[in-house]
């Protein structure tokens, strides 16, 4: 049994993440925390995010969280969940802000204009609501989950890893983004599993008994 | 495929427990918001929204425990309205479990609760909830607020469009014209509003049939579409209301 702690910095739905880790918990603990030593201290980290990327850099250094952070990314198995995906990433156009750099790539906004569906419907940014997410590779946490499943998305900006080997799935917005990236015992979606339903306990049921 | 188009259940809740109304006889009790949330989830919605229409002072804050119930045992978006005057309603709300919180006349009154909000929980929470009645004068709709009883003398599109430079991630329109009558959606209205702001529009106010749905979604252009009493009196499931929409060419998450 795993000891798993959520990252708390500030920011966001930590409360929906740690609901529904719980709900799938089946004897791994759950924890939310901003304190470094209870991140060092776990096997597992649950990174979430919501709301601006400044801001969320912001608060991470603000409690001294990066460098706990950044060490249970390239560590031990690690869970990010939406802006909790964007960054790990170099750089996001939201703010010009720097991220961690843990994966290498951008974090770009969706373009506002232009953006038309199949019955000619102009696309909202915030990109919000269900859409389809196609693994890339077989992968533990995409076990008992079928291509194409949906899961719920809240977000105006995308990522685009400079290395396609770390695409873990993409959706379409009309175009095709990545919406996952794993490496090593790194796992980060873009999508939120906390509010999918059955596919998104899955996923983090999934998560919690990931052995990489 | 893409993004669905999102079928949305509310729930009016009264001291803590679901209530509908019964052609103007008052209030019935429809159930425990968990077991009514959950029989909605298991039919497939997208999201469920609460609006706290409690009248009593002393009852208001049992809307807090009920989100902190339904969000420990339903996992998809709640939104919650109804009684959000200030940022501090808002932090309670989303800390109680909610995911989006909904303002309306308080957005009104004060138009910097919505940045406020915003700059600080993130757009993607802040549902501005606008109220609009056809107004002949003008040809276009009037916004109105304390549950459509007082006209503004403001615009529909024309705020629609200001919240969104606010920072609403998504606006809930309401038809008060075809509140309560089962004849459809105001589409026009749904269009001139869906067309004119960049984040996703909730149609509501009017649905009487899934046409009305499937309406709303390919005429008036919305993203989403809100109803409450063809799903509470168990004329149709969320479920044959997705299968209608789909055969009909909408995207939906079946």
């Amino acid at each position: 049994m795993s000891h798993v702690v959520v990252v708390d910095y500030g920011m966001g739905n930590l409360r929906s993440v740690a609901k529904a880790l719980e709900y799938v918990a089946d004897g791994h603990t759950i924890e939310v925390s901003d304190v470094p030593e209870r991140l060092a201290a776990a096997d597992k980290v649950v990174f979430p995010g919501q709301g601006a990327m400044r801001d969320c850099m912001r608060e991470i250094d603000a409690r001294g969280l990066r460098e706990a952070v950044v060490h249970a990314a390239r560590n031990k198995p690690f869970l990010g969940l939406c802006i909790g995906l964007q960054l790990l990433f170099d750089h996001s156009e939201e703010g010009d802000t720097a991220g961690l750099g843990i994966l290498s790539g951008q974090v770009k906004k969706f373009p506002a204009e232009g953006m038309v569906d199949a019955i000619g419907s102009r696309l909202k940014v915030p990109h919000m609501g269900w859409n389809e997410v196609h693994p890339h590779q077989p992968h533990p946490l995409w076990e008992g989950i079928e291509d194409g499943t949906r899961f719920y998305f809240v977000h105006s900006y995308y990522v685009q890893p400079d290395h396609s080997k770390v695409i873990a799935a993409h959706s379409a917005y009309p175009f095709e983004f990545a919406c996952a990236a794993s490496q090593d015992a790194l796992f980060a979606v873009q999508f939120h599993p906390e509010k999918s339903d059955r596919a998104g306990l899955k996923l983090l049921s999934n998560f919690l008994t990931w052995a990489p | 495929m893409g993004l669905a188009k999102r079928i949305i259940p509310c729930l009016d809740v009264n001291a803590g427990r679901v209530v509908k109304g019964v052609n103007f006889m008052g209030l019935r009790d429809a159930g425990d918001p968990v077991e009514v949330a959950r029989r909605y989830d298991d039919q497939g919605a997208d999201e469920v929204t609460f609006l706290d229409i409690t009248a009593s002072s002393d009852n208001r804050g049992l809307i807090f425990s009920v989100i902190e119930a339904v969000s420990a045992q339903v996992f998809i978006p709640l939104t919650v309205g109804g009684g959000v005057r200030q940022v501090s309603d808002v932090r309670a709300l989303l800390n109680a479990g909610a995911d989006k919180i909904s303002m309306n006349t308080s957005a009104v009154l004060d138009p910097r609760l919505i940045m406020d909000s915003a700059d600080r929980f993130g757009s993607q929470c802040i549902v501005v909830a606008i109220d609009a009645k056809r107004d002949s004068l003008t040809g276009g709709w009037q916004v109105y607020t304390h549950g459509g009883r007082n006209a503004t003398g403001r615009d529909a599109v024309e705020w629609a469009i200001e919240v969104c430079r606010l920072g609403a991630g998504e606006i809930l329109l309401t038809s008060m014209d075809r509140d309560g009558t089962r004849s459809g959606f105001d589409l026009d209205l749904t269009r001139a509003v869906s067309e004119a702001v960049p984040v996703p529009v909730i149609a509501s106010g009017g649905v009487g049939s899934l046409q009305d749905l499937a309406d709303g979604i390919l005429i008036g252009k919305a993203d989403a579409v809100l109803a409450a009493s063809i799903f509470h009196f168990g004329e149709h499931t969320v479920g044959s209301a997705k299968a209608f929409l789909a055969e009909r060419g909408v995207e939906v998450r079946l």
